[in-house]
């Protein structure tokens, strides 16, 4: 008990140290905390429910993502038999279908069947080392190809849209200018979105939301407006309606269902002003390939009009008067310079590869959380402090000693917490209270214990020590059962709760330390110099 | 300086006499908590049922509910529960999963909004959540698993470090305490939600505390009395801890009193579930947990194996003598 070497008090006295180091820039305003040294940045972070903001899960429509896989293979499908050395290598197909969850289309030149197939597997070779294919490729009735895609390759295809997903969520989001913003994937077909402080979630959701899928096609200038009112089109066409405001007076155009420039190819988009009348307008830019294919175009059908296509709805058909050749553009419109500086946003980060929505949605108000910290420190402190007389009534010198352990340990948590970049949540301030609450519980063994071996008869220095060691078992057993609860909180729960777990789970490792060590420490220092005969407990 | 004493020193209380009287006592508050269950039933909040819920601050005290009721009501998303909900200024308005899709919950989340928004135009949204109906099952499910799956661990862990004896009384005592929370969620309608949740866990993690204390003396005695009976022997246990079982009770109750008096008005619910379990776990720890032992039949043999009895302690330090010589 008083062999309590100095390399052990020195050890210990670091550990304390930089818990109070590490602690303090948690509770420093922001500027003065960025003027600190680099290792000194890391803070406890507060959670949406103290900070104020918006949590949001989403969730992935995957029958959408199938009808967009099917519609993806049905162009590559198209390209393949297109064939590479002109036109006598062309497979000419017909009838072809995406319903029913595959593609299924005729040859019609028997002898080419064969090559078709041939073609077909080279384009659906897995991206898996596995050498599972995608798509599963057969011929029905020695006329017919049908194609389904293979249920590793649908999980493959679900799981490369969430990454593209999270990822376009994730720049669209910074696109915002929040600050610290959590975007990450949950399970297969989620992503949580966490933007602290943010004042006004539905501009947020209204961002993520959008699916933002940006074609650029061709008006078909062969149909007949009146046959088009009807609902009869051309072959390979279809009627796109105008998006709301746009296409001043015409309802609808229709478009080649041929995709001319996909959003993909597009690098850039932002606001901007139209030179000649000053009206704000959207510039785009495309990249190598989109700028080959834009300019292609416009060259072969200067007077025809092509369609810029968002979701579904056109946004405007101008004339080609000229080759764009430079490979960009202006989208003009009645646009506001907010409502083009957003299409800019929803245009640069991309499509969503897949329609997202909001299944759970939990917001607070700044305000609201603001008096949350303020109610949760002043309960915090008056805890902390009536804890402490308590032990200081009771137990005295010793109570003492569990007070500076306790008040250590309140730095440590902080410390630790920041250390990880835990996050502070409401109930975690619970928690903390809780923490205090129980973490006198190891002093509490400790004392009680010392106090039966004293009015048993043992001196002073013996009950001291068979207080420590005795009382130890029964804190260690104890403080395993909680953090086997704490950690199924981590696992099972979500937000707020995994915030809780985390501090149950840093106190109970933190208050054992100070509670049985760091008193210890002092109680051993004390009886080495003092060497008291008698003591009060 | 003369310090303060809890408990008066030796006492010696014959705790285990009301035995029977206590178990009675519990099971029919246990009963009586499931009756409340099924009859009232749980306030389930939106966690767990799906739907919306806005906490609304009004500018003047004791916002007029029957009227916030009615407007709400015309919003169109059918009856609304309304609560009082921490402040006397501010109510939550909860309203029941609509019919649709999976947005269908924020849809009518932002219709809620607008819709008080416009009827009062002086309250203010703090809070606005919305859960649809897949996710609400979900968080249903991991609740339920996670507290089954405490309640389990918890039990087969002092089943490792004890008896199996200990365990099931472990385990028996946690029924109790997690029925009488229930009970109470059901009696007060305080909204039980995921917070809830994580307020039974906490119950279940830090009453056992008490039941540990009480165990860690009962074993030790059992090898220090072998030849006393079980009776006394747990009664000495018992009030040999009993100085401990007080102190931290008062400490704890201390703090999260502090908490349910001056802390933040959201977590209210969950800071009361917190005091009543425990409150009761200290009532448990003397008069639940150790009851069961004798009924188990705990005695000296559950812990010292026969071949290696008498061998406990001394053997130890002759070893360390051993070692040192060498």
């Amino acid at each position: 008990m008083l062999d309590f070497p100095r390399w052990k008090t020195i050890g210990i006295s670091i550990i304390l140290l930089l818990g109070i180091l590490f602690s303090v820039p948690s509770f420093l305003p922001e500027k003065t905390r960025e003027s600190l040294p680099s290792v000194l940045q890391a803070k406890v972070n507060l959670g949406l429910d103290l900070a104020g903001g918006s949590h949001l899960l989403l969730e992935a429509d995957i029958a959408d993502l199938r009808k967009t896989q099917l519609a993806n293979m049905e162009k590559t499908v198209r390209a393949a038999m297109r064939g590479e050395s002109g036109p006598d290598d062309d497979i000419a197909i017909g009838e072809l279908s995406t319903t029913g969850g595959k593609i299924s289309f005729l040859v019609r030149d028997l002898a080419k069947l064969d090559s078709a197939r041939e073609r077909l597997f080279s384009e659906t070779r897995g991206a898996q080392l596995t050498g599972q294919r995608d798509w599963n490729i057969t011929v029905v009735d020695s006329t017919r190809i049908e194609m389904t895609p293979t249920g590793a390759g649908q999980a493959q295809a679900v799981a490369n849209a969430m990454d593209t997903a999270r990822d376009i969520i994730d720049k669209r989001v910074n696109a915002l200018g929040t600050r610290e913003p959590t975007i990450i994937r949950e399970g297969d077909d989620r992503v949580v979105v966490q933007v602290p402080g943010l004042q006004d979630p539905a501009a947020l959701k209204e961002l993520i939301g959008k699916t933002a899928r940006l074609e650029f096609r061709m008006v078909d200038a062969n149909a007949d407006p009146a046959e088009a009112a009807a609902g009869r089109v051309p072959v390979g066409s279809e009627i796109v309606p105008y998006a709301e405001g746009e296409g001043s007076g015409a309802a609808f155009e229709v478009l080649r269902r041929q995709v001319m420039i996909s959003g993909e190819q597009l690098i850039d988009a932002k606001q901007s002003y139209d030179p000649q009348n000053n009206q704000p307008v959207v510039s785009i830019r495309f990249d190598s390939g989109g700028s080959n294919t834009f300019a292609k175009v416009t060259a072969q059908s200067v007077g025809k009009r092509f369609a810029m296509v968002l979701d579904g709805k056109v946004l405007s058909a101008p004339s080609i008067n000229e080759p764009i050749l430079g490979g960009s553009a202006q989208i003009s419109g009645s646009f506001s310079v907010a409502s083009a500086n957003a299409l800019a946003i929803s245009l640069r980060s991309g499509a969503l590869p897949v329609k997202m929505t909001v299944v759970e949605e939990r917001t607070v108000t700044p305000e609201l959380g603001a008096d949350s910290i303020r109610k949760g420190a002043i309960a915090g402190i008056i805890a902390t402090v009536s804890v402490l007389v308590l032990m200081i009534v009771v137990y005295g010198r010793f109570g003492v000693y569990a007070c500076i352990a306790l008040i250590f340990n309140v730095f440590l948590i902080i410390a630790i917490m920041a250390g990880f970049n835990a996050t502070l949540t409401l109930p975690g301030i619970a928690g903390f209270v809780l923490t205090i609450g129980a973490a006198v519980d190891a002093n509490v063994l400790i004392n009680e214990r010392i106090r039966e071996e004293l009015k048993r008869g043992r001196k002073v220095f013996q009950a001291v020590e068979l207080g420590y060691s005795e009382a130890s078992r029964a804190i260690f057993d104890a403080n395993v059962t909680n953090v086997i609860a704490a950690s199924l909180m981590f696992w099972f729960g979500s937000g707020p709760i995994k915030g809780f777990a985390v501090v149950l789970t840093i106190g109970i490792v933190t208050s054992v330390f100070t509670a049985v060590t760091v008193t210890r420490m002092f109680v051993a220092h004390w009886l080495r110099t003092k060497r008291p005969t008698t003591i009060n407990i | 300086m003369r310090l303060l004493k809890l408990v008066p020193d030796d006492t010696n209380i014959d705790f285990l006499r009301w035995r029977k009287l206590a178990s009675a006592m519990s099971i029919i508050l246990v009963i009586i908590s499931i009756a409340l269950v099924a009859v009232k039933g749980l306030n389930l909040g939106i966690d767990f049922v799906g739907g919306q819920s806005v906490r609304v601050e009004f500018t003047q005290t004791m916002p007029p509910i029957d009227e916030i009721r009615e407007k709400v009501g015309d919003i169109g998303l059918g009856e609304a529960t309304i609560q009082q909900f921490g402040s006397d200024k501010a109510v939550s308005i909860r309203t029941a999963l609509p019919d649709g899709d999976k947005a269908a919950a924020e849809r009518a989340g932002q219709q809620l909004v607008a819709g008080i928004q416009k009827a009062f135009p002086t309250a203010k949204a703090g809070s606005v959540e919305t859960v649809s109906g897949k996710v609400s099952e979900e968080l249903l499910r991991t609740g339920a698993i996670s507290l089954a799956l405490a309640m389990l661990g918890i039990s087969i862990y002092i089943w490792i470090r004890f008896e199996w004896q200990f365990g099931v009384g472990a385990l028996g005592r946690l029924f109790h305490e997690v029925a009488l929370t229930f009970g109470f969620f059901a009696v007060t309608q305080i909204q039980f939600d995921l917070n809830s949740v994580a307020a039974l866990l906490t119950i279940v993690g830090y009453s056992l505390n008490d039941t540990i204390v009480v165990y860690d003396r009962i074993r030790e005695n059992l090898k220090k009395y072998r030849k006393m009976d079980i009776v006394p022997l747990l009664n000495l246990s018992i009030n040999e801890t009993l100085s401990r079982t007080v102190m931290t009770s008062v400490a704890m109750l201390l703090a999260l009193g502090v908490l349910l008096i001056f802390g933040p008005d959201v977590i209210f619910g969950f800071t009361a579930a917190i005091l009543l379990g425990v409150f009761v776990g200290t009532y448990s720890s003397i008069l639940m947990s150790t009851p069961i032992l004798v009924w188990l039949k705990v005695g000296p043999h559950s812990f010292v194996p026969r071949t290696t009895a008498g061998m406990d302690g001394g053997e130890r330090v002759e070893r360390k003598d051993d070692g040192a010589v060498v």
